[in-house]
């Protein structure tokens, strides 16, 4: 009963976003206020009735209601409710239902506070939104219905269906094949919601961009307008990629954080063009400059989420990532290509109209640093697109099947994001408009001069690899550097204004959240970057069958192994755990217990490494196979991964950074403390 | 008399017993391949099976296998070469990290280089076209054109006092 509750309220809401959708259109063009009102309180409504829904689908997701194909499918008795909870996002019907009522949400906050302001472009803002949600809607309903139900025909055969059938009855099972073992992680909880948020979040900026151009708004008023909004999506992007690799580091059992995985790469490619976007925002608002080039960016990051969510839901790739195979992937397609060919044409209709009057006068000047930014994060991008699409056209056109695996990805983009942080390094110290390399050079000499300090000290501690100190050495200039200018912005301020040290600070960093918060994602990237620097030039392994007590050496680490235990779990997992001493120079560390969790509901094993982290090294090590009945002699595969830490720290300065940037300024506050 | 025979016979079995297994004990003194040996060939091979997965890190038993036929390849003295190309040639090309440098594939290897070709002569031409002065051209005053201490000071100030 309650499931055909939330059944019916999605007919309701598809039915809900096509009149939002057909009423602003008529509005707008009919110039008929009434209409106008209709289509807002429609597309309001969508946001309570997709949460009904969404309720309906986590209650039963609670209750063990196994008979519904989606219940059964995702949860289990044994599950804890937070993992059924997060079993909503675990499967793709789930899935689905839980973006489209993100999107219903976002577009319901941008109603509710800009109607008034924005009168001239929420109509198109409403649009492009609810087309989205009809959509997204539409395939939920068709095609990944979450509220489909077993039935038993009368010869036996078992079908899924919506309403019961004749001559079937109800199946009642008993328990459900639960989540799948790899998702039953806290990282898992957050990770794909972040993801979701930021996917949905770019598609505001999208439909203003989308609803300037009909309206032939063509001034900085719809960039600016989502200015807040593309910061916030572009956070919970990256939260959703950090937690990802958190998870893939936790769980996956490889060694590593990031695996070039289409799927993976999938949700990098709008955070590329979102990365990109943010940055050219900057001069569309400072200079006048990219107008053409933002709505283009944008755009393109809106078609990418869709081509992100079409490339894990169509069954084209295998992937921890992936869905399973399903029908959706013409329906994508087709959306994809008429919402890009649409916005497109729309740019190409405004084109003489977004013409900037300013110039970029020099090479070495701040505005053609944004602009090589641009073109590097674009390239990097196209190398990615080019990495997962190439498997699938050399079949097509081939028949045969390749593999684009790391190795590409790191010799063709690693060059270029070598090319991201010298470019970081250099910005914080260059002069808008007219500028010289002469100029830059007297102002970033005395930074560059103290972060050759870090290659030379890695090449005294034995890295000889010249790419490896190269790459130090960048990320060393991007912090020095961005740490130099702030420190002197810090003086000039309080020696002009006569303050302290500590009040220059807080003044400074306080109002011009923007500018300073862009200056600590720059630290933690590039702190991020050290991280990455060392996983990727001086990580070292080793593996081998062991028996107790027996040692294992790596890298001047000696990890002993001392016994395995076998245990059943009350939910429902067989546990092989290893208890490993881990010592170096005669002294011992820590004791670690690598795991190999097996799920007798699902019939999956998963790896959990045990791990002993300090800001220097990870020792990382996985159970890879045991003797059976005696359990004497058993295979480990240890890693140590060097300054890993250093990429969650990064992360999370960076993180710091963002929210700092997007904290509401006191101006902002009082405009909203005035009557309308 | 007949005993004596057997006993030959049992002696001669002995001897060609302990020449047969000669070739056995000499393998067992061929030193044993190391898993380290093993997953320095695996991690770049794919597995066959379950799409985008290294061969060294994959945990089914078929790529445990698959494993183990490296190890004896390593032990025969196959190359690493050797032994990629029995495994493309065995299960398909997907099992290499990278496309064959043949045909179609070579898109892979080209286009990367072009596409950072292209993102230079871009921003040549964008700067050089820009470069010719307008007459239109609008300046912001508040952004200072050097980064002399002077003008970072009146920067800084102007930020601010945009900021409030």
């Amino acid at each position: 009963m309650i499931a055909n509750i939330g059944f019916g309220v999605l007919v309701i809401t598809l039915v809900t976003s096509l009149i939002a959708v057909i009423t602003a259109v008529y509005g707008v063009t009919s110039k008929t206020r009434a209409m106008l009102e209709t289509s807002r309180l429609a597309a309001l409504s969508t946001f309570p009735l997709l949460s009904i829904s969404i309720a309906v689908l986590i209650v039963l997701l609670l209750s063990g209601n196994f008979e519904y194909v989606y219940v059964y499918q995702t949860t289990s008795l044994s599950m804890p409710v937070y993992l059924k909870i997060a079993a909503l996002w675990g499967g793709q019907q789930g899935s689905l239902l839980f973006w489209c009522w993100l999107l219903s949400g976002f577009t319901f906050i941008v109603l509710i506070r800009k109607w008034k302001q924005d009168r001239d472009l929420l109509p198109w803002v409403i649009v492009v939104t609810n087309i989205t949600i009809f959509f997204f809607t539409l395939l939920v309903l068709f095609f990944e219905n979450p509220f489909l139900k077993y039935y038993i025909m009368y010869n036996g055969e078992i079908i899924t269906s919506l309403f019961q059938p004749f001559h079937a009855i109800a199946a009642d099972p008993t328990d459900g094949s639960g989540l799948n073992p790899l998702l039953r992680h806290f990282g898992m909880v957050v990770h794909p919601p972040m993801l979701y948020l930021g996917f949905v979040g770019f598609i505001i900026p999208f439909a203003y961009a989308i609803a300037a151009l009909i309206e032939g708004r063509t001034d900085d008023h719809w960039l600016k307008a989502t200015r807040k909004w593309s910061l916030t999506a572009w956070l919970f992007l990256s939260l959703g990629l950090v937690l990802g690799s958190r998870w893939a580091y936790d769980v996956l059992g490889w060694g590593g954080y990031w695996s070039w995985d289409p799927v993976e790469i999938s949700a990098f490619m709008p955070w590329l063009t979102g990365t990109a976007y943010l940055h050219s925002m900057v001069m569309q608002d400072k200079r006048g400059l990219f107008k053409h080039w933002n709505i283009a960016l944008i755009i393109l990051t809106f078609c990418l989420v869709i081509f992100g969510t079409f490339l894990t839901r169509s069954g084209l790739f295998s992937s921890v990532h992936a869905f399973s195979e399903s029908e959706l992937g013409p329906a994508f397609f087709i959306f994809i290509t008429v919402m890009f060919i649409a916005s497109l044409g729309l740019l190409l209709y405004r084109w003489s109209s977004l013409s900037s009057g300013y110039q970029i006068k020099s090479f070495f000047s701040r505005e053609s640093a944004f602009l090589y930014n641009n073109l590097l994060f674009i390239a990097i991008f196209a190398i990615c697109l080019l990495g997962v699409i190439f498997p699938i056209l050399s079949e097509l056109f081939t028949g045969q099947q390749v593999t684009v695996g790391p190795q590409f990805y790191e010799s063709a983009a690693g060059p270029l994001f070598a090319l991201l942080l010298l470019l970081m390094g250099i910005v914080p110290l260059t002069a808008w408009s007219t500028s010289t390399a002469r100029n830059l050079g007297k102002s970033i000499w005395k930074p560059a001069l103290v972060s050759l300090t870090f290659p030379i000290a890695a090449l005294i501690l034995g890295a000889h690899r010249w790419v490896a100190v190269l790459a130090i050495w960048l990320a060393a200039l991007v912090i020095c550097v961005t740490l130099y200018d702030y420190i002197r912005s810090i003086r000039l301020r309080a020696a002009s204004q006569h303050e302290s040290i500590g009040k220059a600070f807080i003044t400074l960093t306080s109002r011009n959240r923007r500018r300073y918060g862009g200056y600590i994602i720059h630290v933690g990237v590039a702190l991020m970057g050290v991280g990455i620097i060392g996983i990727e030039f001086f990580q070292t392994q080793t593996q081998s069958m062991v028996k107790q007590g027996e040692t294992l050496e790596l890298s001047g680490y000696t990890v002993t192994y001392n016994n395995l235990e076998i245990t059943d779990t009350p939910d429902g997992r067989n546990v092989a755990e290893a208890e490993m001493t881990i010592t170096r120079d005669g002294r011992d560390l820590k004791v670690v217990y690598p795991r190999i969790d097996y799920y007798y509901d699902s019939d999956q094993a998963v790896t959990v490494p045990g791990l002993r982290t300090t800001l220097a090294d990870d020792l990382y090590i996985i159970l890879v196979d045991w003797e059976p009945v005696t359990s004497e002699g058993a295979t480990f595969k240890v890693f140590r991964n060097p300054l890993m830490n250093w990429f969650w720290i990064g992360s999370i300065v960076a993180v710091l950074g963002t929210l700092l940037a997007l904290w509401p300024s006191r101006e902002r506050k009082s405009i909203q403390k005035e009557p309308a | 008399m007949k005993t004596n025979i057997k006993l030959l016979l049992l002696i001669a079995a002995f001897l060609m017993t302990l020449v047969s297994i000669r070739p056995v004990m000499a393998q067992d003194t061929t030193p044993a391949v190391s898993d380290d040996q093993v997953n320095e060939v695996a991690q770049d091979l794919y597995c066959p099976v379950c799409e985008n997965t290294p061969l060294d890190v994959c945990p089914t038993k078929a790529c445990t296998q698959w494993r183990e036929l490296i190890r004896e390849k390593i032990a025969l003295g196959w190359s690493e070469q050797q032994i990629k190309q029995y495994f493309a040639e065995q299960y398909g090309g997907q099992v290499l990290a990278v496309p064959p440098r043949r045909g179609l594939n070579w898109i892979v290897y080209v286009l990367p280089p072009l596409v950072v070709l292209g993102a230079v002569f871009l921003a040549v031409n964008i700067v050089k076209r820009s470069r010719k002065p307008v007459k239109s051209q609008t300046e912001d005053s508040s952004l200072p054109s050097s980064a002399a201490p002077g003008t970072v000071l009146d920067q800084i100030e102007k930020d601010l006092q945009k900021e409030e």
